[in-house]
Formats: structure tokens, C-alpha cells, sequence
């Protein structure tokens, strides 16, 4: 395996061209901003997605018959200028041109049916736009010191290629079937990137669990859209949103329940959570772009995007706000007892994820939004960090084996701290002010459920939230202080920091979770400009007027603010006495004394097995009937065995038939035309 | 030659179809090649005579044309037919036809 020889990658900084890259990049931003309506940069829209597409062809085709640093500079780069056109095109929206819409061609055209490839630029989906493509970038740079030195360097970037060009076609997407497009995408190239070091069984194995997980959950989303189209009869976004009212209550909750079913597949929330932990067979870099930045949030986003469907079936939100708040809190503790440092960043994506749904659930679209977007910042910042302790520990990934690494790796440790700090809520970082924003709406749930589920659901988000306080400081504490616990074989190989493209992209992912919270912060509370939720106002002005305006209590709000402030803190103190330095023996012995609960939620509540039970068990032995019996007996045996018996018995009679003797031909056919002459004289004479 | 004319039309279909029997009697029965071939002629001379029987109580000369292009045709398939017995015969050392069924296996 190519990986596990991974050398340190020591480039040298070429700084000249880093310079000139950096300057051309600035002044292409500069003159697309200045220069957007005489070079026309609403029709650059399609480049968005179109980039990666053509880089990933290039590369794709080429594969390792390209130089090196050519595939590095069309994948790396095409995602780069995705992000700047995304730039570009962001404040042109935000300077006058409003929702930019480009439609390519009528891709499909039948009766009644009208579906074209376009895109649609609004507050919702530039968001999404920018976060896949920057954050996107940020890990293909991060990628090429990960990766250097596989030996399937340009399938990788292939993959990732279009795993970003799917991912923008999702949430650019104007129509349904076009987001759908982009939804199988991201799952194919999910799939193909879990399963990326393939030779090893495991790793093709958990790529084929995500692959079908996934499928059971697109079942729901395709039924939904032809729902959607026999009782709407179009499919783009603002044909449904015009007639998303005429429809009975009863169909749009199943509609929105059958999209969810479909986003809890995508989004990994309960019950087709199980593939997202088996997820981290893939590369790293993988792991944070594609299992937790972006592609898990693709069910958030959808839902976002579908709100003013939401609105219309309360009962729908329901589901989604307590499916969202369980998972929250089941992958929380989970996550509290693993020791794998990436199990740990999984269950904590899982709950995070749980957190955004909860989020949507209770109608606080915006807030959902806000922390998909804080989350990929710090969850991306945190996966690069632990892939750059797997890479400096070669290829170690138990948390119990590592420790003392902060002053072997500085950048890293420093980075997945301030991450650690953000996602436990800290204020004032990123997740202080997102994670807030969905507790406080929680609390102060006042559509479609009853208020007394809304303080349960605020109960379980906070516990949820204090489980990730701690397991996140445990995490960071087993991994980073004390003394080193790594063997001896990694020990005389040598722990190092990363190459200077790994730790780049921690430190500007580590700068964006401390001040991306800040554009979102509530407004009532700081008087200061919300930007966030001001730049999704209009996406999902429909829906906010649906659920009509709501006032919360500052009071309030500050006291939930301080309460969850409180818990994080709680959790971090809790995990410092508890694993800082690895000195204190409570941890051994509180597992001793819990030793049943501790396997129970060591084994991850035996869910997997469950499955194994209830459906793959019945599923296999259902398979081997149809393989053993009905394809053996009923398919071979009947309708191919037989049928070809009874022609080869049919020939095998006419066959005595054909003596060779001309002279019996002749008498046949004599004795066929004698019939013919009979039966014409009879038939005249009747 | 009255009595000729008093002949009935039957009497002259009764000898066409009997000839046309035996000729068909003899393709179907007898070995030898020759003889097939000449029992061919026999069933078109049968037809022949038919055509003219009816073109003479018809007063139609329909017939008689008939009767020409079936000797010019019987006259090439007896130039075909013959040129492949020669064929036969130079490989097979043998006219008769049931020996030739190479193409059965």
C-alpha cells in the first residue's frame, strides 16, 4: 500500500511563483468585481461547476501519464478560480444584480414536462457555493502534501474533482432532477473515495455501505420528486414554491417526510447513520470535504432549500426537529468513548449534523444554514488536524497511542485547538454563535410543534452539547498532551509536522472557525448587523411568513447564551482534569465500574449488529432464496432449460423428416399441393 | 377425322392426367436418373397436351403459345438437367440418385 509508505514531504517554498499566483488571483477577483458588466459575469455562472468537470475529464483521461504538477495545477486550480468566479459572482448579487439565474439548454422536454439545465445563483445557494468551493480548495491544497506520494495521485484528484463539480451542481441547481443530479454524484463520488485505497477489503467494504445506505435514502427523495410532479406538474424551484399551496396537507408532509427520509441517508442522521462512521476508510482530506464539510450537509441545504414546503407540513418538522436532537445527542455519546481519533471527528459529525437538522426542524432555517457553515470551518479544520497527526504518526489513528504531540507539532496542535474551542462553543467563536442561535430557537420553539417539546428538544441539544464539549477536549487532551505513547516503530521513524501545504490550510481554516461566527451574531442581542441571516432573508422570506414573526425575549436569550457558555466550559474543565497529561486514573477506573455501559456505548449501541439482524440477515437469506431457488429452478431451470428443451425436442423429431431422398421431397410436396387443390376445390364448392 | 371431333373434352383430360400420373409416378419412384428426367418431360408433354385441347375447343391461341415456351423451357432444363447427370456420373461413377445425398450428412 502506497499510503502507509507516505515519506515526509519536505517541499521548499517557491515563493515567486506562490507571489504571482497569489497577485493573479487577487486581480482576476479585483477586475471580475469591477469589471462584472462589460465582461458579463452572470454567464460565468456555469463555470462554477463547470471547471472542476473539465479538470476532472483532463486529468481523468490522463491519469498518470500527465506530469505531476500539471494535474496539481488544473485540479487544484480549477477549484481555486470555481471560488473566485463564486466571489465574483457573489457581490455582484450583493450589488444590485440580485438572484443570478443561467439557463444552458432544455434538457428535457415531454409533455407537460419541462426541465432545463440552469443555475440559480440566491443568498442560499452562494452561500453553499462559496463554503463547497473554499473550503473545497483549502482541502485540495491540503490534499497535495497529503496524497504526494500515492501512487494513484491523479485518480485521487479525479475523484475530488468531481466530487466538487457534483457537489456545486447541487446546490446551484434550479430544478429538482438537476439538484438530484448532483445528489448521486456526491454519493457516487463518495463512494468511490471511501473506497479509494480499494485493495484493502475494509476500506471497499465501508465504501459499499455508504454506497447502499445512501441508495435506501434516494429512494425516498426520488418518490418525493415524482410526487412533487403529479401534483404540481413542474419541477424547478419556483414552479413548486408558486404551487406548493394547493396541495392537501397530507401530501406535502409525506412529501417533505420522503424528502427527509432521503436526507437522512445523505446527512447521516438516525436511522441510516451507520455508514458515516465506516466513512473514514477513505483518505483524510476526503473525510473533511466530502464527511463533513460538504456533502453531509447536502440534506440540510435541500431542506433549507424546500422551506416554504416545510412550513406547510408542521408535522414533517416535527420529525426532522426530533430525528435531528436525537442524533444530536445518540452520536454525541458515542463519540464520548472512542478511541479512534477519527471515529471520535465521525460521531461528532454525525451529532453536529443532528444539530442542523434540529436547526430546520424548529424553523430556524437560517440557523441551520449558519452552522453548516461554521461547522465546515472548524469539523474541515479538525479533520485536516487529524490527518496531519495520522500522516506525522504514520498512519496511527489510536488516540491511546499518540499524546505529547503539541510540541512536535505545533501548527497542528495550535489549529486543532482553536478548532476544539469552536466547536464546544466557546464564545466568541464560530459554533458559540451558531450553535446558540439553534438552542435559543429550540427553547423558544413556536411553530408547528407544541412549546413543551421545544424546551425537551433545548434539553437534549444542550446535553448534546455538553458531550461534545468534553469528548472534544478529550479528544485533543489524549491526543496532543503529556507524554508521547506512541511505539517505538513510529517513535524511530519519527513524529514531524506537515509540509507547509497541510498546514496552510489549517491555519486559514483555523482563523475562519474563530471569525466566521461573527457575520451571524443575533441581532437583538448585539445590535450589530446579522449578515448571515439578512443575506438569506429573501431565500426564505416565504417560509419565515408562513410562520409568522416572532419576537423572542433578550432576557432569555442572554440566560441561554450564559447556560451554554456554561456547559462548554463544563465539559472542557471535565475533560482537563480528566485526560490532560494522561495523569489522572479516574477515566480506568469509572470504566471499570461501568463496564457495562462503557461496551454498550463502546460498540456503538450494537446498532450495527441490529441491522445486521433486522434487515441484512433477512435480506441475505431473502437473496439466497431468489438465487437458490427461483433463479436456479424458476429462471434457468423452467423458463431457459425448458424452452430450450422443447425447441431442441421439436427439431429433433422434424429432423427424421429430412432423409436426403429427393424423390420423398417431392412426394411431400405433391402430396401439399394435392392437400391445397382439395381444399380450394372443397372451399368452391361451398 | 369427324370421330375426332366427337371425342370428348374429358377423354383428352383423362389421358393428361394419366400421363401426368405416371410421370409423376416415375419421379417419385424409379432410381435412375435418365429415367426421372424423362418422366419430367412425360408430366410437361401431359400439361401440353391439355393446353392444346383447350386451345382447340376454345378457338384460343393462348394455348398454343403456352405450349411453345414450355418446350423451349423443357428444352433448356433437359440441356441443364443433363449437363449435371454428366457431372454426377464423372464423380460418382453412377446416375442413380439416391446415391447423391452428401449434402443430408
Amino acid at each position: 500500500m502506497s499510503h502507509d509508505d507516505k515519506l515526509h514531504d519536505s517541499h521548499t517554498a517557491n515563493k515567486p511563483i506562490l507571489l504571482t499566483l497569489a497577485i493573479l488571483s487577487i486581480a482576476f477577483i479585483g477586475s471580475g468585481i469591477v469589471f462584472a458588466d462589460s465582461l458579463q459575469v452572470q454567464n460565468w455562472l456555469v463555470l462554477i461547476p463547470l471547471l472542476p468537470a473539465i479538470a476532472a475529464a483532463i486529468n481523468g483521461i490522463f491519469l498518470n501519464k500527465m506530469p505531476k504538477w500539471l494535474v496539481t495545477f488544473l485540479a487544484v486550480g480549477s477549484v481555486g478560480v470555481s471560488f473566485f468566479i463564486s466571489i465574483i459572482l457573489f457581490v455582484q448579487m450583493k450589488t444590485g444584480a440580485g438572484v443570478i439565474n443561467q439557463t444552458i439548454y432544455n434538457w428535457m422536454a415531454s409533455d407537460g414536462l419541462s426541465v432545463d439545465i440552469a443555475f440559480t445563483m440566491d443568498g442560499l445557494s452562494a452561500v453553499m457555493a462559496l463554503v463547497v468551493s473554499g473550503v473545497g480548495w483549502l482541502i485540495h491544497i491540503y490534499s497535495i502534501g497529503y496524497m504526494a506520494h500515492d501512487e494513484s495521485y491523479a485518480r485521487y484528484f479525479t475523484y475530488l474533482n468531481i466530487f466538487t463539480f457534483s457537489m456545486l451542481v447541487l446546490v446551484l441547481a434550479s430544478s429538482m432532477p438537476l439538484m438530484f443530479v448532483g445528489w448521486e454524484g456526491v454519493g457516487l463520488c463518495s463512494y468511490l473515495l471511501i473506497g479509494f485505497w480499494f485493495k484493502d477489503m475494509d476500506k471497499a467494504i465501508a465504501g459499499k455501505k455508504a454506497f447502499i445506505v445512501n441508495r435506501i435514502g434516494d429512494l425516498g427523495f426520488v418518490i418525493a420528486m415524482l410526487l412533487l410532479f403529479w401534483q404540481i406538474g413542474s419541477l424547478d424551484f419556483a414552479s413548486i414554491a408558486q404551487g406548493a399551496g394547493q396541495l392537501s396537507t397530507m401530501m406535502v408532509t409525506i412529501i417533505c417526510l420522503l424528502l427527509f427520509f432521503g436526507a437522512t441517508g445523505k446527512s447521516a442522521q438516525i436511522p441510516l447513520y451507520v455508514w458515516l462512521p465506516d466513512a473514514m476508510a477513505g483518505p483524510t482530506p476526503v473525510s473533511a470535504l466530502i464527511h463533513a464539510a460538504t456533502m453531509v450537509t447536502a440534506g440540510v441545504y435541500m431542506i433549507a432549500r424546500l422551506s416554504f414546503l416545510y412550513v406547510a407540513a408542521p408535522d414533517a418538522m416535527m420529525v426532522v426537529a426530533i430525528t435531528g436532537a436525537l442524533t444530536a445527542l445518540f452520536a454525541a455519546s458515542i463519540g464520548l468513548f472512542q478511541y479512534d481519533i477519527k471515529k471520535v471527528l465521525a460521531y461528532s459529525t454525525v451529532s453536529q449534523l443532528g444539530f442542523m437538522f434540529l436547526a430546520v426542524g424548529v424553523g430556524a432555517f437560517a440557523a441551520g444554514i449558519f452552522h453548516l457553515m461554521t461547522h465546515a470551518f472548524f469539523k474541515a479544520c479538525l479533520f485536516l488536524g487529524s490527518g496531519s497527526v495520522i500522516h506525522g504518526m504514520h498512519e496511527e489513528q489510536d488516540i491511546r497511542k499518540m499524546g505529547g504531540l503539541d510540541k512536535l507539532m505545533p501548527y497542528t496542535s495550535k489549529t486543532f485547538f482553536v478548532s476544539c474551542l469552536a466547536i464546544a462553543g466557546i464564545p466568541p467563536l464560530a459554533a458559540f454563535f451558531s450553535k446558540d442561535e439553534i438552542l435559543y430557537n429550540a427553547f423558544t420553539l413556536h411553530y408547528g410543534s407544541p412549546a413543551w417539546l421545544g424546551i425537551v428538544l433545548w434539553s437534549v441539544g444542550a446535553i448534546a452539547a455538553a458531550f461534545t464539549s468534553f469528548y472534544m477536549f478529550r479528544l485533543y487532551y489524549m491526543t496532543f498532551s503529556g507524554e508521547s505513547r506512541a511505539s517505538e516503530e513510529v517513535k524511530q521513524k519519527g513524529i514531524h509536522e506537515s509540509p507547509y501545504t497541510m498546514t496552510i490550510p489549517l491555519v486559514v481554516l483555523a482563523i475562519l472557525a474563530t471569525i466566521g461566527g461573527l457575520i451571524g451574531m443575533p441581532e437583538h442581542v448585539f445590535h450589530l448587523p446579522n449578515f448571515f441571516t439578512a443575506n438569506l432573508s429573501e431565500v426564505l422570506a416565504p417560509a419565515n411568513k408562513a410562520m409568522g414573526e416572532y419576537h423572542g425575549s433578550v432576557t432569555l436569550e442572554i440566560i441561554l447564551m450564559s447556560v451554554s457558555t456554561a456547559i462548554a466550559f463544563a465539559g472542557w474543565f471535565l475533560a482537563r482534569v480528566l485526560y490532560k497529561d494522561a495523569s489522572s486514573d479516574v477515566p480506568a477506573k469509572m470504566k471499570q465500574k461501568f463496564a457495562v455501559v462503557h461496551k454498550i456505548i463502546f460498540n456503538k449501541y450494537y446498532v450495527d449488529e441490529a441491522y445486521y439482524y433486522a434487515f441484512i440477515r433477512p435480506i441475505k437469506n431473502f437473496s439466497l432464496f431468489l438465487w437458490g431457488f427461483v433463479d436456479t429452478y424458476l429462471i434457468d431451470g423452467l423458463l431457459v432449460s425448458f424452452t430450450a428443451f422443447v425447441v431442441r425436442s421439436a427439431g429433433e423429431g422434424l429432423k427424421l423428416i429430412q432423409t436426403g431422398n429427393v424423390q420423398l421431397y417431392i412426394l411431400y410436396f405433391i402430396a401439399g399441393a394435392a392437400a391445397f387443390l382439395i381444399y380450394l376445390w372443397q372451399g368452391a364448392g361451398m | 377425322m369427324d370421330w375426332l371431333y366427337n371425342i370428348s373434352l374429358n377423354h383428352y383430360l383423362a389421358l393428361s392426367a394419366l400421363l401426368f400420373i405416371v410421370g409423376v409416378l416415375g419421379v417419385v419412384m424409379r432410381k435412375n436418373g435418365l429415367i426421372v428426367f424423362m418422366c419430367i418431360e412425360l408430366m410437361l408433354n401431359a400439361v401440353n397436351l391439355s393446353f392444346i385441347v383447350f386451345a382447340a375447343r376454345h378457338g384460343n391461341e393462348t394455348g398454343h403459345a403456352f405450349v411453345f415456351f414450355v418446350m423451349t423451357v423443357a428444352a433448356a432444363e433437359a440441356a441443364v438437367g443433363l449437363a449435371i447427370f454428366l457431372a454426377l456420373f464423372r464423380n460418382k461413377e453412377t446416375v442413380y440418385i439416391d446415391e447423391a445425398n452428401e449434402l443430408r450428412h
